[in-house]
């Protein structure tokens, strides 16, 4: 396969997850907006604010707007075309990165990104959004999940599908540690208390940006604790959306595109990844909690960013002279 | 009740559909029925539907304005251009001799030269040609087959006779649309398409892949073959990616090869890998920096030394562009008669060349009611119509051709045939022509038909997709014993 194409391959991916991402988290943040009462200046910020310092676009943000609201939020993350990170230019970097590839995935994956493109270049979607966010955002999330059930239908499962599924699992492990974070970013009001209704209910929001909810009270009988929940989207082994999952995804992709064994290594993208792995499979909550679930999360992410570049120094090193795609967040 | 066509009128125009009383011509007669049933409201959804496809698979090329790019999509008309088999069969074996004669010609200018020799080709013509390439002579391409992709565009002036244009030797362009065009119509139209026996197009790209194959170095049996694009910037791109999906092939710009001791290789995950045969959409100019266009980025630095190595072929062959060249294109029915001793079976237009001094008096003094033409332009660009332009435009041209004589022919304004288009409320005559795709390996190939473009301005005959034009599904039509 060409190292270009390769290349291609695995930041569609990756930007496909990011805009599914973005489109997860603001539908929860709207949701847990609505569970309070209280409105005022401070809980809105309170509640937009973490947003930005997870997605890591706060110095932007504030170029473009003044205060922080629920509405200039939701709109830099969705439609601005500055943000690269926005859900808009997501779509659009994926596409642009697929119509490089238009002959290695197949059409039915093309028109499904293509579709969503041009709906999001559309009125139409912003009087969707208007209309309903929850509902625009459901629908965001459904278009995409359908692009992952047509590539894995109807793609050939070769190198590119590897390379494509290297970039979903690399983005989504990435993401699962960034929505855990945010819990990190909302301080609890004074008065409130660790366990406390509020507490529980943001634990919850978390949960339900990963779709995580039910598969979580299935094993937790009803208990939400932060330890339980981080313990579920750390290190649960087969739920799809936990880190430790999806670095498993990642580690197996990057094996068969260089058909070496498991639990051996044959280049440094391989090494790092069964190491994260493999620390990920020993390590518990306790020990996770005991060094700070935010330095913890902090280091996932670093170590997901070495890997992703050993990834694209091992198979598209050509491209050196005219790397587009840097923004390696 | 002929509803749609109620007001039609052929004004005096070869119409490929009516003849001069009005009357429908026999082959369109279950078309008329089919279509004179439906509602202009009914037309129009139905060619909403077939925009939507165009733009949800991507089939679009890009208008720049400022600084974004806005796609859009090439103007579809849904009125099928029918041609049966007796004027195929004609059009078909005149394209098959004049494919013969423009590569035996290739082969000799960068040869013998015999043609100059023996007086048929003035040699000034051939050195002055801005597409000669002189680092060629000597040189024979593998299997000796020069174009393997031609595109040449065919008119009908006012009695229906075919007339060759122009031959696109280099990279002609706009066969995607003429296989979607298709795809669309089956959709859109299946039960009258079915009715009609149409001459079916679908094979094309393995077509194309076959001719590919047959011409790799050293009769190489299983080469490996890269479709080389400029890149997804360029208007043309998906008709790269398409021809490369449709074959199998990969599809690679210019930074993904690389030439090491005159072999091209591609960059792949696993390493380097040697490309035997490039269907290559970019023009020689910008083909090898190192050889012509320094500034080129879109080349492959040692591609031609490779090429004249004989370690990787290019379809089209470096050089062809002598041969479509408007100076040229003069000489070709004379060509036919020096190659193959045969009578042009398509005539050429009347041209007069303004390097003939006889011929450049006529051409200044009739500039009003001439097509005048750059030699070395296409898409529809340095061209000027005379009876349409405007006094200043006139001046221009008549100090241009003095300037470079050369650089310049001229032709009558040929009124080209006219075929119904659906415009809005109502259908009216547009003026179209045709583009056939001819492949030549092992044998000639053309697919049946063309791509019909339409000038979809009023009265306009400037066809080109760049200059506004659209186009529409042609059908040529199996009477029975045709093999396809």
């Amino acid at each position: 396969m060409l190292s270009r194409v390769a290349d291609a391959c695995f930041w569609l991916s990756r930007y496909m997850e990011r805009a599914e991402t973005n489109a997860r988290i603001l539908d929860v943040n709207i949701q847990l907006m609505l569970d309070f009462e209280e409105q005022n200046g401070g809980t809105i910020q309170q509640h937009w604010q973490p947003i930005l310092a997870t997605l890591e676009d706060q110095e932007l943000f504030s170029e473009i707007h003044t205060g922080i609201s629920g509405d200039a939020v939701m709109a830099f993350v969705t439609f601005e075309k500055s943000n690269p990170n926005s859900i808009l230019s997501c779509v659009s970097v994926a596409r642009e990165n697929a119509r490089t590839v238009r002959e290695q995935i197949s059409s039915e994956m093309w028109e499904q990104l293509n579709r969503l493109y041009l709906f999001l270049h559309s009125p139409a979607a912003r009087s969707a959004f208007i209309e309903s966010p929850i509902d625009f955002y459901r629908s965001l999330v459904d278009s995409l999940h359908s692009f992952q059930g047509i590539t894995d239908a109807t793609m050939t499962h070769g190198e590119g599908w590897e390379f494509l599924r290297a970039g979903k699992f690399c983005e989504r492990a990435d993401s699962t540690s960034r929505v855990l974070d945010i819990k990190y970013h909302i301080l609890l009001p004074s008065g409130e208390q660790i366990g406390g209704t509020l507490d529980v209910t943001q634990w919850m929001a978390v949960l339900r940006s990963c779709s995580a909810m039910e598969a979580f009270l299935k094993i937790s009988r009803g208990q939400v604790t932060s330890w339980q929940v981080a313990e579920f989207l750390i290190l649960h082994d087969s739920f799809p959306r936990s880190i430790r999952f999806c670095v498993d995804g990642l580690d197996q992709a990057l094996h068969n595109i260089s058909g070496t064994d498991r639990g051996h290594f044959s280049n440094e993208a391989e090494r790092l990844s069964g190491l994260l792995r493999s620390n990920l499979d020993y390590t518990t909550i306790k020990d996770i909690f005991d060094r700070g679930l935010h330095q913890y999360l902090d280091g996932i992410q670093l170590r997901l960013t070495e890997i992703s570049n050993a990834l694209v120094s091992k198979y598209c090193t050509w491209l050196e002279s005219t790397q587009r795609q840097s923004q390696t967040s | 009740m002929e509803g749609l066509f109620d007001q039609y009128e052929v004004q005096g125009f070869y119409d490929e559909m009516f003849d001069s009383s009005g009357r429908v011509r026999p082959h369109y007669e279950m078309l008329l029925q089919r279509f004179s049933e439906m509602e202009s409201a009914d037309f129009e959804r139905k060619k909403l539907l077939a925009e939507r496809t165009y733009l949800n698979q991507g089939i679009t090329f890009t208008v720049y304005s400022g600084d974004e790019g806005t796609e859009r999509i090439m103007p579809f008309d849904l009125i099928p251009r029918i041609i049966p088999s007796n004027e195929w069969e004609h059009i078909e074996r005149g394209l098959v001799q004049r494919l013969a004669a423009l590569n035996l010609f290739l082969h000799d200018v960068y040869h013998e030269q015999r043609i100059v020799r023996e007086g048929i080709v003035p040699e000034e013509i051939i050195r002055s040609a801005k597409h000669f390439r002189p680092e060629l002579v000597g040189f024979t391409p593998p299997k000796g087959i020069y174009i393997h992709v031609c595109g040449s565009d065919l008119i009908r002036g006012g009695d229906g006779q075919y007339f060759v244009l122009e031959d696109n030797g280099r990279c002609p362009s706009g066969v995607s649309y003429l296989l979607e065009n298709r795809q669309a119509m089956k959709r859109v139209f299946p039960k009258l398409f079915a009715r009609y026996a149409v001459r079916p197009v679908d094979r094309y790209p393995q077509e194309l892949l076959s001719v590919l194959r047959h011409v790799a170095p050293d009769g190489k049996s299983d080469p490996t073959i890269a479709v080389l694009t400029p890149g997804i910037y360029n208007s043309a791109y998906f008709e790269h990616s398409f021809l490369a999906r449709s074959m199998g092939i990969e599809i690679v710009v210019g930074q993904d090869l690389v030439v090491l001791d005159a072999k091209v290789y591609m960059k792949t995950t696993k390493g380097l890998k040697q490309v035997d045969v490039i269907y290559r959409r970019i023009d020689d100019d910008f083909l090898d920096p190192s050889v012509f266009r320094k500034d080129s980025v879109l080349g492959v630095p040692g591609i031609f030394e490779a090429y004249r190595a004989g370690n990787v072929n290019l379809a089209n062959a470096v050089g062809t562009g002598v041969a479509d060249d408007k100076v040229t294109y003069y000489y070709v029915p004379a060509m036919i008669k020096f190659y193959l001793g045969e009578d042009p079976i398509l005539p050429n237009v009347e041209t007069y060349l303004s390097a003939v001094e006889s011929d450049r008096k006529f051409i200044l003094d009739h500039l009003p009611e001439l097509v005048v033409k750059a030699a070395n332009e296409s898409g529809g660009y340095g061209m000027m119509i005379g009876p349409h332009a405007s006094k200043e435009e006139i001046a221009k041209f008549r100090d241009a051709i003095l300037a470079d004589p050369r650089g310049y022919i001229a032709q009558p304004v040929v009124q080209l045939s006219r075929s119904p288009c659906h415009c809005g409320e109502t259908v009216e005559g547009r003026h179209i022509d045709l583009r056939p795709y001819i492949l030549s390996g092992e044998r000639t190939v053309i697919i049946p038909g063309g791509l019909t473009r339409v000038a979809m301005r009023k009265g306009s005959l400037v066809v080109n997709s760049s200059q506004g034009g659209g186009s529409k599904d042609t059908w040529v039509l199996d009477d029975g014993g045709a093999a396809c």
